[in-house]
């Protein structure tokens, strides 16, 4: 069985306990739950982050969400997926992003939390400023994010 | 049709959305960031390397050479760097 997935896109925080009671509770045919959590860092490139700020584009970023979620539910046998991302000011140590994904089997669970983060960081309209000593300046995207999503669409 | 900026794209030109009605021979997402780069310097300097600017059309992302006819909601952004 796959319960619908829960998507949600908010400022406040998320509790991970909690949200796997969610995804497990009542269910005994799950025997893996993958989670994947993002962290604010406090340093980056050997300069300290005072905060990062998070955009989005409401909308397209829970519609694009949704399309890699059932995108992973066709390519993996998973009973669940919670996909959080949180938005507004962050400071360093907390949550940014939550992925769970349920299944019978790990192998399924654990692959499937990648390619949802791997697709997530290159493709989902979040847009993050960073805060330091230095001012306050736009996160260059990274070209390693779309390598690791080339990597799923190799045969 | 409804235009919306985001991140750097939108603090350069200085607004979030608006409206606008391009003339017909405007057909592509590109031809779109041709065309709203000429409207003032804001936008130039918003559109100056259009090959980095990713762009959308009614919530999906869309190459530069997508037609634009019947789109409600045209979006310009940065590449993405949430998770």
């Amino acid at each position: 069985m796959t319960a619908k997935p829960t998507i949600r896109i908010q400022q406040a925080d998320f509790d991970i306990a909690r949200e796997i009671a969610a995804l497990t509770n009542g269910r005994t045919d799950i025997g893996a739950v993958v989670s994947f959590s993002g962290i604010c860092r406090g340093n980056e490139n050997g300069e300290d982050i005072a905060a990062l700020t998070l955009e989005h584009y409401p909308g397209m970023a829970e519609a694009e969400i949704a399309r890699h979620v059932e995108s992973a539910m066709s390519r993996w046998p998973l009973s669940g997926v919670s996909v959080i991302h949180r938005v507004g000011r962050i400071n360093p140590g907390e949550n940014i992003v939550l992925v769970l994904t349920a299944s019978q089997h790990r192998q399924a669970a654990f692959a499937a939390a990648e390619f949802l983060m791997d697709y997530l960081k290159a493709n989902a309209p979040f847009w993050k400023r960073e805060e330091s000593a230095a001012g306050t300046a736009w996160v260059d995207a990274r070209t390693h994010d779309d390598a690791a999503v080339a990597r799923w669409t190799k045969s | 049709m409804k235009v919306k900026y985001f991140a750097w794209v939108r603090e350069r030109i200085g607004k979030s959305e608006e409206t606008v009605e391009p003339p017909a021979n405007v057909r592509t997402v590109g031809d779109l960031m041709t065309w709203l780069a000429r409207r003032g310097e804001t936008y130039a300097h918003a559109f100056e390397k259009p090959r980095v600017i990713r762009a959308a059309i009614d919530h999906a992302h869309v190459k530069q050479d997508a037609v634009i006819a019947g789109a409600r909601e045209i979006a310009f952004f940065p590449p993405m760097t949430g998770g």
